[in-house]
Parts: C-alpha cells; structure tokens; sequence
C-alpha cells in the first residue's frame, strides 16, 4: 500500500469534540484523522496503523456481502415497553431517539444475502442502537434468521457487535439467551451451520448466547469480547489487568476463536466457509 | 398489571372446578395451589416488597443448595471437577435419591462463614464450574437420570482468569447442552438469579421460584450504577426492572411459584426445604411420562416463544 498519503500529521490536533471526546474519525491508535470518504474507502480501517473503527450494520452489509443481494426480513419489528420501564428517562424515548439516530428500527438487521454468490442468511448488529443490546426483537429476528437458513437449506452468518442484554427489558432480556441458544439448536438439528464474526464489541449477553455457538468463530482485531467489561473486572477484583485483557488477541491465544480475520480479508475468508459448508451443493 | 397471566390461572381454576372430583385430594390440592398463585398475582407486589425479596433473597440466613441436598436428596454422591483442569466450589454438582428415583442434582453454593464464603468465591462460577455442570447432565442424559437445578447466584464471577478461560462461551455452551438433554429437568432458582451466570443452568423444562427469590438480568446494583449512574440508587433500579417472583410469573418467565415459611426460608430451613421436594415432585412428575424427544420439542418451544413481541410501534 505504497501509495497511501499521510493525511494525519495536519491533522493530528484536529479539534476535539464537545466534552474533550476525541472525533469519531480520529484513530484512537495513531492519531490519524480521516475525512469519512476516506474512512469508507478503507473498510473503515485505518491505512496507517490498521486500526478497525466500527461498522455501522448497512455499511457492514455492503462491505460484506454482494451488492444488492441483501433482502431485509422482518424490518417492522420494532420493541415496545413490557416494562413501562423508566429509569432517567423512559425507554420508549430512548427507543425513539435511537431509531431517528440511526434510522434503523431495532439493533439487529436480517435477511437473505450472498457472498461470491454463495447464498446465506444474514444477521447484522448495529451498535449505535443503544449498544447493541439484545431485546426482545433482537432475540425474536435472530431467531427468525435461524429459522430462514434452515428453510432454505444455507448457512447463517452472524456479525456482532453489543454491550449485553437490554435492561430496559429486564429479564425478559436475560430470556433472550436461551431463545437465541435453542434458535441455533434447531438450526444445527436441522443440519444448519452458523458462522459467527465478532466484531468490537461482543460482549456479555451477546457472547454468552448465540455469537459463542458459530461452528466457526472469527474475530475482527482488536474486538473486545468478554464475559465482563474490563472496566467491572477492575472494579470487583482490583486485579490488575493484562494490556489485551478480552481483546480478540486474548480470545485467540486462550483458544475460544478459530481465527483473528483482518477487515479488508473478512469477505473472502467467509465466501471460503460458505463454500466449505456449502460441500459442492 | 396481572392480565394475561390472572386469566390463563383463572381459567385453569374454573375448569378444575368444574372437574368431577376424579382424583380427590390431589385435585382440590391443585386447586389450592392455583388459587395461591392467583392471589400472589393479584397482589402486585409495591416497590418495598420488591426490595424486601432482593434483601431476602441475600439473606446470610437463606438455606442454600448443600442444605436442601441434606433435607431433601438420600445417598448423596459429589462429582467434582470438570474432568479438565479445576473444580470449582461455588458451583456443586452429584448424584443422589430424590422420593424414590435417582437424580443429578446441580446448584450454586455459597458459603456461610467468612473462609467458607471466599472458598465459595461468593457463589461466583468460574467457567470450570460450567463445565462440571456440563458434564453432570451429559451423565444424567446418558443414564435417563432427570437433572434438578438450583440457581443462586450473583454473577458468573468478573475476573481476569474467569475471561481467559472462557466464561462467555461456557455460559453459551452450557444451555446449548440443556436445550439438547432427553430428560426431564426442572429448575428452581432459590435466592439471587444473577443474570448469565443463572441462565447457564436454568435452560430447563419447568423453571420454579422460591417466594423471595429474585431473578435480574443484572445486579440492582448494576443497573444504577450504569442507568442512573450511581449504584446507590438500586433500590429504583429494583422496582423498575421487577425481579420478584411474582413478576416473572406473570411475565411468563416462570412457571410456578414455591411457597416459603412464613416470614421467608432463613427462618425454617426444614419447612422450606419440604415445600420445594413437593414442588420440585410435582414437576417431576408432569414430565417423566414424556419422551426425550418431546422433551426437548416442548422445552426449545417454550424459550422460542417466551415473552414473544406482539406490538408493533
């Protein structure tokens, strides 16, 4: 990649946003600042030192699978309030404000879709919808996305990126677990397969149920996947932690995913699985 | 509140009722038992009695699973270790003789003294603790055995070996298995029902909960320090997220609530122990005329369906 240009040394004391956050397009890594063209040209990868920033779920679905293949299900779902839970503020606001932030009706995306022209069945989350939490819907369209890749007989390929259950659900939150474990039970009853990309980050709920079930598990680097946050580890234990505490690195050395899989490979590398599984059908 | 759940008991209520008195006292029994339920439900529960449960259900004085295995279980037999690496003593797992048949019977176990409690680790698992779990009910599935689990747990436990060794997966990997055992299983959580680490043994064919028992997809104490970003207001984290008994039965989320002494278990521990044997027989007893395979259809049916979205905004 020789003819990258160093676009971070201008703009290396670029403004910080409000509260002294730094700006969503600055590598929190290197310090290089992207304008989003760039970042998008890139996979969202940053060219200088290989930081992977996040993927929003439709920009995800571009990247990853063939264009204009994906055929959403279930996009009318959306969570109401079994709770009429209220904490600072009612959760039907923060629904509300999370669906116009995003412009997506909950935290998950399904559908039908192809990879290389492999077929396969789609389950995308979108992190910016109130952390990727796992309601009632997110459980309900995982489920359904099971249920479709054993209809039609090709494999489900799962991206993931949340902070755990909902709370605002309560433990009906905590019962998605079991529903998303026994969606997948089925599929593989069924002779299905599930291929599971944890993306940053998969955590808690999420990596507890159905992202830890992938026949095969790959990871994007530098994603945090762990149980607890390194931040609640700290705090119970005082323990000090290891610098790649629950980092896909980490993950990988312990032997709970199969492969750490750069962004700019992810989509060859699960074409090559959809064919694997596939087994010249 | 109380709605759909008030109904389908009131329904069950009047058809039993209306019932020729076939089977006598074991009937009007049922009949007691949902009239009880019923009224547990109509009574929705204020936010005093929701943290009354919290503080109950963590009660030093709270019989834990070693002390219902002593009232209940004969011919107790303790598996230890997970045939990989460790055991793990905050989570118990053997074999014994339930009213006349043999069981597996897992649970979590805290400890009551000071040294007991750190062995323990606060009944905190380590995934080793899963995987001693794991390998109890692929036992109890090979030899036809049902499996019984007791839940009481705060958390799987947040430490740095804990993540190393897989906690997430094993919590994943453990209910996998349950959704897939061809024996009867019946769940009882018995004091705190701590999110993951409670849903990891608690993937069964009839779930229970003891009166005073709660069962959270987080601490009260997590959910403040991370909604209202102070833990100290758990208790309005508490009466929010509803994690009493009486709500996850009308949730759906349970199936039966287990009566305790009067003024809760930690007050009797031989009554509370023979009140969970005879709900714990009673559900046994539902199930074991089933096959495995119906077992498992109806058990993967009931979490499919649980808490089902109906409304569309």
């Amino acid at each position: 990649m020789s003819e990258r240009i160093d676009v971070s040394i201008e703009h290396k004391h670029a403004p910080q946003e409000d509260g002294g956050r730094p700006h969503p397009n600055t590598c929190p890594d290197c310090g290089s600042h992207y304008r989003d063209d760039e970042l998008a040209e890139h996979l969202n990868v940053c060219p200088q030192c290989g930081h992977h920033f996040p993927v929003h779920a439709r920009e995800r679905i571009r990247q990853l699978f063939d264009e204009d293949s994906f055929a959403e299900d279930a996009s009318e779902l959306r969570s109401d309030d079994p709770l009429s839970f209220f904490d600072l503020r009612p959760y039907t606001e923060r629904l509300a404000e999370a669906e116009l932030s995003t412009g997506l009706g909950e935290a998950m995306l399904i559908g039908r879709a192809a990879i290389e022209g492999q077929p396969c069945q789609a389950a995308v989350m979108e992190f910016g919808f109130m952390g990727g939490s796992m309601g009632r819907v997110v459980g309900e369209k995982f489920a359904r996305a099971c249920e479709g890749a054993a209809e039609r007989g090709v494999p489900l390929v799962s991206v993931t990126a949340s902070g755990g259950a909902r709370m605002q659900e309560g433990i009906l939150s905590l019962m998605q677990l079991p529903k998303t474990v026994c969606a997948v039970e089925d599929l593989h009853d069924a002779g299905g397969t599930l291929i599971s990309v944890m993306a940053h980050p998969t955590t808690a709920g999420v990596l507890a149920s159905f992202a830890s079930l992938g026949d095969v598990i790959v990871a994007e680097p530098g994603a945090l996947l762990s149980f607890t946050g390194p931040r609640v580890v700290q705090q119970t234990t005082r323990e000090k932690l290891p610098e790649d505490f629950g980092l896909a690195e980490s993950n990988f050395r312990y032997g709970h995913v199969d492969q750490i899989v750069p962004r700019p490979e992810l989509r060859a590398t699960v074409a090559r699985l959809l064919r694997l599984f596939a087994n010249g059908r | 509140m109380a709605g759909e759940a008030e109904l389908r008991l009131r329904n069950q209520l009047s058809r039993l009722r209306s019932l020729p008195l076939l089977r006598g006292a074991k009937l009007s029994g049922e009949l007691q038992r949902l009239q009880r339920q019923l009224d547990r439900i109509v009574a929705e529960p204020s936010d005093e009695e929701i943290w009354r449960s919290v503080e109950l259900a963590r009660h030093p004085e709270r019989p834990y699973t070693l002390d219902y295995v002593d009232r209940l279980l004969e011919d107790w037999f303790e598996l230890h270790g997970d045939r990989q690496h460790g055991d793990d003593a905050a989570l118990v797992a053997g074999l014994g003789r339930f009213r006349g048949r043999s069981v597996v019977l897992i649970g979590n176990q805290k400890g009551r003294d000071v040294k007991e409690r750190t062995r323990r680790n606060f009944g905190m698992a380590y995934p080793e603790g899963y995987g001693k779990a794991m390998r109890a009910m692929e036992l109890a599935d090979r030899h036809g055995f049902p499996v019984i689990t007791l839940v009481d747990i705060p958390g799987a436990y947040p430490g740095v070996t804990a993540e190393q060794h897989g906690q997430g997966g094993a919590i994943a990997r453990s209910q996998a298995l349950m959704a897939r055992l061809g024996v009867p299983t019946v769940t009882c959580v018995i004091g705190e029902g701590g999110s993951g680490g409670a849903i990891a043994t608690a993937l069964a064919d009839r779930v229970l909960m003891q009166e005073n028992a709660i069962y959270t997809v987080i601490s009260p104490e997590g959910c403040a320090a991370i909604l209202w970003r102070d833990a100290g207001e758990a208790r309005k984290a508490a009466a929010a997220f509803k994690p009493d008994a009486a709500h996850c039965l009308e949730l759906g989320v349970i199936d039966a609530v287990v009566p305790e002494p009067e003024g809760g278990a930690h007050l009797d521990h031989e009554r509370a122990a023979e009140l969970l044997g005879d709900a714990l027989v009673e559900s046994l007893e539902q199930l074991e005329s089933h096959s495995g395979e119906d077992l498992r259809r109806h058990r993967r049916v009931r979490f499919r369906t649980m808490g089902q979205v109906t409304a569309s905004r």
